[in-house]
């Protein structure tokens, strides 16, 4: 129950786009049409689903303090939590290298679906700020787990609908300075206050 | 869009002025006309969710431009040195080391900053603006051209980032730099007058209208259009 309430809370509460802006980079550029945000957002999920669990473990046993106390006595005072953003980068290119050539190999079909947008995750903040926070945090294992693919499902939720929005807003007259990235902001916002509303939620 | 600006300068005299038109123009480009957030669409995740207060906005526009002009100066430095299949990588080691090091002082001088700013300052790793900067110009340009680009690109992010800092602050808290502006105001008027702030403002939705009608602003004035 507890992991189920933490879900709702990472998809709709604190939405990756919504309350912590992650992710806008990609948000906005690949938002264009909704066949696009789909690949996308699935990849998304994909690969926060692995890497939060996996930063969960690289966290647990190297890079906290005293983490490493199961090496021995004198390794209990040590403490590597400087070396997390370079151990999560890392861990993070590494995963969606690892998973592009897997996926080739074994699902040519999902890869052509993906085809840019896997390795371009390794840059995308969403990913990287869902290791951060989930360290930041102090979740368990299955807390990470669900946590990382609460995430990447309410930034997936968020991708498709503004795609979906803009497929329809080609059609509209919007002032010239604002078309594009203005307009779209404005449209953010909007969503924003929508997702507001699921602030109330006490889970 | 951003390669437009490495073309301009791969050939170049040695005798060339310290200050040149053309260098010039790599700090003053990405300013207004080739700004990174407004016409390049870069580095938003960053700039939106720090900018509640002006204070931890200008500790991370300070963040980022030292960022961007030490990971510049050292790309530039390996550009000939590093196989092109691993240069993100290597980007990455570069970068992430760098804000490890603002992560640490930060840390160590400026702990209250430190925990308002939290997982953001790691978040500059992923700041595409960084990214676009090390591929775009420092992989194919001299060190010092690379220095000035990278001042002028995080320059045009710190304007932008602080004049949403500003309103937002402005009227969601009444303040600027934390100085309770709206109760000065409200003061003159007598007792019971009183500005009210707009929540809102405070919201992550404060931030993405405020910069969207920025954009439209801005966008007004160059003549920018978005196909």
């Amino acid at each position: 129950m507890e992991l189920f309430s933490l879900a709702i809370r990472s998809i709709f509460i604190d939405n990756m786009v919504f309350a912590y802006f992650l992710g806008m980079c990609s948000f906005l550029a690949v938002s264009k049409k909704v066949s696009t945000a789909l690949g996308l957002g699935a990849a998304v999920i994909f690969v926060l689903t692995i890497t939060v669990p996996l930063n969960w473990l690289l966290n647990e046993f190297v890079l906290k303090e005293g983490a490493l106390s199961f090496l021995g006595e004198s390794f209990a005072v040590i403490d590597l939590t400087f070396l997390r953003f370079i151990m999560f980068i890392a861990i993070i290119a590494a995963m969606v290298q690892l998973v592009e050539m897997v996926v080739e190999k074994f699902a040519p079909a999902l890869y052509g679906a993906l085809g840019i947008f896997l390795p371009l995750i390794a840059v995308n903040c969403a990913i990287l700020g869902g290791s951060l926070f989930m360290a930041q945090r102090d979740y368990t294992l299955a807390e990470a787990t669900v946590y990382g693919f609460g995430s990447g499902t309410g930034f997936f939720l968020a991708i498709v609908a503004l795609a979906a929005i803009r497929e329809k807003l080609k059609y509209s007259n919007v002032p010239n300075g604002l078309k594009g990235l203005g307009i779209t902001m404005l449209i953010t916002g909007l969503m924003g206050i929508a997702f507001m509303s699921f602030m109330g939620i006490d889970l | 869009m951003s390669t437009e600006t490495a073309d301009k300068a791969i050939i170049e005299k040695d005798t060339e002025a310290l200050f040149s038109k053309r260098r010039k123009k790599l700090v003053t480009d990405p300013l207004v006309d080739d700004n990174p957030i407004t016409i390049q669409v870069l580095g938003i995740c960053s700039a939106l969710a720090v900018t509640t207060q002006m204070q931890p906005t200008l500790v991370m526009a300070l963040s980022v431009i030292f960022v961007i002009v030490m990971s510049n100066l050292s790309i530039s430095l390996l550009r000939n040195k590093i196989p092109g299949r691993v240069r993100i990588i290597v980007q990455l080691a570069v970068v992430a080391t760098l804000v490890t090091l603002v992560n640490e002082v930060l840390k160590a001088f400026a702990y209250d900053m430190y925990k308002e700013l939290s997982v953001f300052v790691g978040l500059i790793i992923t700041n595409c603006i960084v990214m676009g900067r090390l591929e775009a110009f420092a992989l194919g340009n001299k060190p010092y051209d690379s220095i000035l680009d990278g001042f002028g690109s995080a320059l045009g992010y710190s304007w932008i980032i602080l004049t949403v800092a500003f309103f937002r602050e402005l009227w969601g808290s009444g303040a600027v730099f934390g100085i309770p502006v709206f109760d000065y105001v409200s003061g003159w008027f007598g007792e019971d007058f009183n500005l009210a702030t707009n929540g809102l403002m405070v919201s992550p939705v404060g931030a993405f209208i405020i910069l969207g009608l920025l954009i439209w602003v801005q966008r007004s004035k160059t003549g920018y259009v978005e196909h």
